[in-house]
């Protein structure tokens, strides 16, 4: 069969031929759709589960592979940070069963706070790398990465990028082969990572580093592609497509699949063929810095940028200088910045969290960043996923001794706290901080598209589960039940009267905004415990004053036209935000999107 | 090497892209060309600019287009026309949904919705201008809006001879059939 499949469907399809039977992951743009198909198309040969962080994801894959089956653990870049700890000792353990780690970075920063380059991880814990270039390889590198990856009993590292992840791309498909799993062994040596069992296992890493980089010479991942010899071309995954376009038929090739450890022989024959050699890869120099320190000369990123995704102009113009015939405008076109949706709950509680201005906002990663933009201008710092509540306190405990009267306030989405906000709240709570933490519940993951998480009442495969109840979290921590404050982020005044009570009582306390996401299937349970009745808003223009205060919440629904104020019915979910915020009651609500008119 | 064709359709986070282009890039690869296509998931999704670009040829490299190299472009909204103008041939086409979505500096007031905008463009550059959210809404449903903009896509891309009927029904949603196969008539005889 053949489809066109983005990469990350290509490598949920990739592991259900290899016979993986445990695949666990948090979700993160861009490697998100890797868990939801296997899910979707797999479940029944494949168990997968969300986990609440990378770092439980990789271990639990872990578990899976030392039991014998073959596991994968897929993140974002910034997730192998989060899951680096087990990485690096499991390195050194190695594993019974196959074990793969999907890494997909994010060149370019499309929706990232870094672009590390995450090769560098394969390097670190000494383990092998594979990077596919387009679906088909990552289909048929994933299928290899098992085989070698039990073969050497390792973990393999196999990297992605955001061009690759959601190109999609034609891919030939074959069956899942069904591997099986031998009965358990205790090894204690060998899993048992005690400081007397570690230092045999590290002169076994060095053993295997060396077997595996004789492969890397010879395996069919990496090679040559002769053709003229004036420029030759060293290059891996996306930046590889991009160069055999911009060099086009008349160079050679050196394609590399497989990264980790580099094939020095291959690389040192291929350099001694061409006249020019050229290094072409996205972000840092790694490939480059294996040339440097073995003496062969190259040119790499003296021309190619290391900020940045690559595409073809931005080769083309590296290397020879030469740009496409464009067309201009010297127009000034208003940006489009992402936006908190119509109708998104987490406006309500920073439009009243924007009020206050002698409060440090600290953020972190979701769709409440946005929070941050114009023209709400309501967070002051986002770090990395659960950092809002730690970096929130130890700012906290500065104010208290330098600017008394300075407060701190902490918001950190449902999915993020359960993922890394639980032990810097507990922070809070054990060493007598006064940060007010703002948990804002909307029911579901949302800016990775809506995955189930543990307080969502449902599993990955659609099974029910139990939902964590937050605010028990909360009080089992030791924070006092009356500062457990449970608002309706919709609701102004309640938002107002919760922050001025957390703000004056000096202890820890918490603040659980509730409200589904505007843009999420509704559950039954949602239906039941909210009113999601569908209603819109509108303007009265007899009782409007134009003062567009309104506006001044930044919902996407309200704009002004011909020096009035309108709400778009299309676009409003009743949310009933403005009509809070209007001083002359100019904003009405309607039952259902038919009866009002703007 | 022969020809590769670039597609860049571009518009704003919710209009319906992928799935047009999705619609698009099956019906290629089933005439047996090899397709690649690109689309930016995440924060786009968020109101934010969005683009979904489709390569197809005997062999393509490259998933994402450079500037001045799309054949076409599509501009779901009329705004993202002049955004994305530097990545489309100065011989290529462009077709325009007069349509307007404002971004959150002109809905908050700091900045205007640009003023025309086609007159600027049809200086530049060949345009095909017309208002598929009117066409959609005649039909009876403005979410056929996507739909719309491929038949006049195709039309421009003079792939018109492929078989799309039943790839629209196979891509669409159960129930939405005839209306979408309408939509994309429609789409296809406003240009």
């Amino acid at each position: 069969m053949k489809e066109l499949m983005t990469g990350n469907e290509a490598v949920a399809r990739g592991a259900y031929e290899a016979g993986v039977i445990f695949a666990s992951a948090y979700p993160g743009t861009p490697s998100t759709e890797i868990l939801e198909n296997i899910a979707a198309k797999y479940r029944d040969d494949m168990y997968c589960e969300w986990a609440p962080n990378e770092k439980v994801a990789v271990e639990a894959a872990i578990g899976a592979a030392i039991a014998g089956g073959r596991a994968l653990a897929c993140m974002k870049h910034v997730g192998v940070n989060v899951a680096a700890d087990p990485l690096m000792t499991f390195g050194y353990t190695g594993t019974t069963g196959g074990f793969v780690i999907v890494s997909a970075d994010d060149p370019g920063m499309h929706s990232s706070q870094n672009e590390q380059d995450n090769r560098f991880y394969a390097k670190f814990a000494k383990i092998p790398m594979l990077e596919p270039s387009d679906s088909q390889e990552a289909k048929d590198f994933i299928k290899l990465a098992y085989d070698l990856s039990e073969k050497w009993e390792t973990p393999v590292f196999f990297r992605m990028t955001t061009r690759v992840c959601h190109s999609k791309s034609v891919v030939q498909w074959g069956e899942r082969q069904e591997v099986k799993v031998p009965e358990y062994v205790k090894q204690i040596q060998h899993y048992v990572a005690t400081p007397a069992n570690a230092r045999p296992m590290r002169a076994k890493v060095e053993q295997r580093l060396a077997v595996m980089a004789e492969y890397a010479n010879s395996t069919p991942l990496n090679h040559a592609e002769y053709n003229g010899r004036e420029i030759g071309v060293i290059s891996s995954g996306v930046a590889y497509q991009y160069a055999r376009e911009v060099f086009g038929e008349e160079a050679s090739y050196l394609k590399l699949g497989f990264t980790h450890p580099m094939p020095m022989d291959l690389i040192r024959e291929f350099a001694g063929k061409v006249k020019t050699l050229y290094v072409v890869e996205e972000l840092e120099p790694y490939i480059e810095s294996h040339l440097k320190e073995a003496g062969i000369a190259c040119i790499g990123k003296a021309v190619i940028p290391n900020q940045n995704e690559l595409d073809t102009d931005r080769v083309r113009k590296a290397v020879f200088g030469i740009q496409a015939k464009t067309i201009t405008t010297d127009t000034q076109v208003p940006g489009r910045p992402p936006t908190l949706c119509a109708g998104c709950p987490h406006r309500g509680f920073f439009y009243s969290l924007s009020k206050r201005k002698d409060v440090m906002v600290t953020g972190d990663i979701g769709c409440y960043t946005l929070g941050s933009a114009e023209p709400l201008f309501a967070i002051d710092t986002t770090i990395c996923m659960g950092a809002s509540i730690s970096t929130g306190h130890g700012a906290s405990k500065v104010f208290e001794k330098t600017q008394p009267g300075k407060k701190v306030v902490a918001v950190i989405g449902d999915s993020t706290f359960f993922h890394s906000g639980v032990t810097s709240l507990m922070d809070i709570a054990y060493n007598n901080g006064s940060c007010v933490s703002v948990i804002l519940d909307n029911r579901t993951t949302g800016m990775t598209g809506h995955q189930q998480n543990p307080g969502t009442g449902l599993t990955l495969m659609g099974e029910e589960a139990p939902e964590v109840d937050i605010p028990a979290l909360c009080k089992a921590m030791g924070i006092k039940e009356k500062n457990i404050y449970i608002v309706n982020p919709l609701n102004l005044a309640e938002n107002d009267a919760a922050l001025d009570q957390a703000l004056a009582c000096g202890e820890t306390s918490v603040i659980i905004t509730k409200w589904p996401c505007v843009l999420k299937k509704f559950s039954r349970e949602d239906k039941e415990r909210f009113d999601l009745s569908k209603k819109t808003c509108y303007v009265d223009q007899e009782a409007c004053r134009n003062c567009k205060l309104c506006i001044g919440t930044g919902c996407p629904a309200l704009y002004a036209k011909d020096g009035k104020v309108h709400i778009d019915q299309d676009a409003c979910n009743g949310c009933g935000v403005c009509m809070q915020v209007c001083p002359f009651d100019a904003i009405k609500m309607a039952d259902g999107k038919a009866g009002a008119k703007a | 090497m022969s020809e590769i064709k670039n597609i860049l359709l571009v518009g704003v986070g919710g209009q319906g892209t992928i799935l047009a282009s999705k619609i698009l890039s099956t019906a290629l690869v089933n005439a047996g060309y090899d397709v690649k296509m690109s689309e930016v998931h995440g924060m786009a999704q968020r109101g934010g600019s969005v683009t979904t670009q489709i390569r197809y040829g005997e062999k393509v490299y490259s998933p994402i287009i450079g500037k001045g190299e799309a054949d076409v472009m599509v501009c779901f909204e009329k705004m993202e026309a002049l955004r994305w103008i530097e990545y489309v041939k100065p011989t290529g086409k462009v077709v325009i949904n007069d349509y307007e979505i404002p971004s959150a500096p002109i809905l908050v007031g700091k900045m205007e919705y640009p003023q025309g905008i086609i007159e600027e463009m049809e200086g530049k550059i060949s345009v095909s201008v017309f208002k598929a959210a009117d066409i959609a809404k005649e039909l009876g449903n403005s979410k056929t809006m996507n739909i719309v903009l491929l038949g006049a896509l195709v039309k421009a891309m003079g792939l018109d001879h492929m078989d799309w009927d039943d790839i629209i029904r196979n891509n669409v949603k159960k129930g939405f059939e005839d209306l979408n196969l309408k939509a994309f008539h429609a789409g296809m005889a406003a240009i």
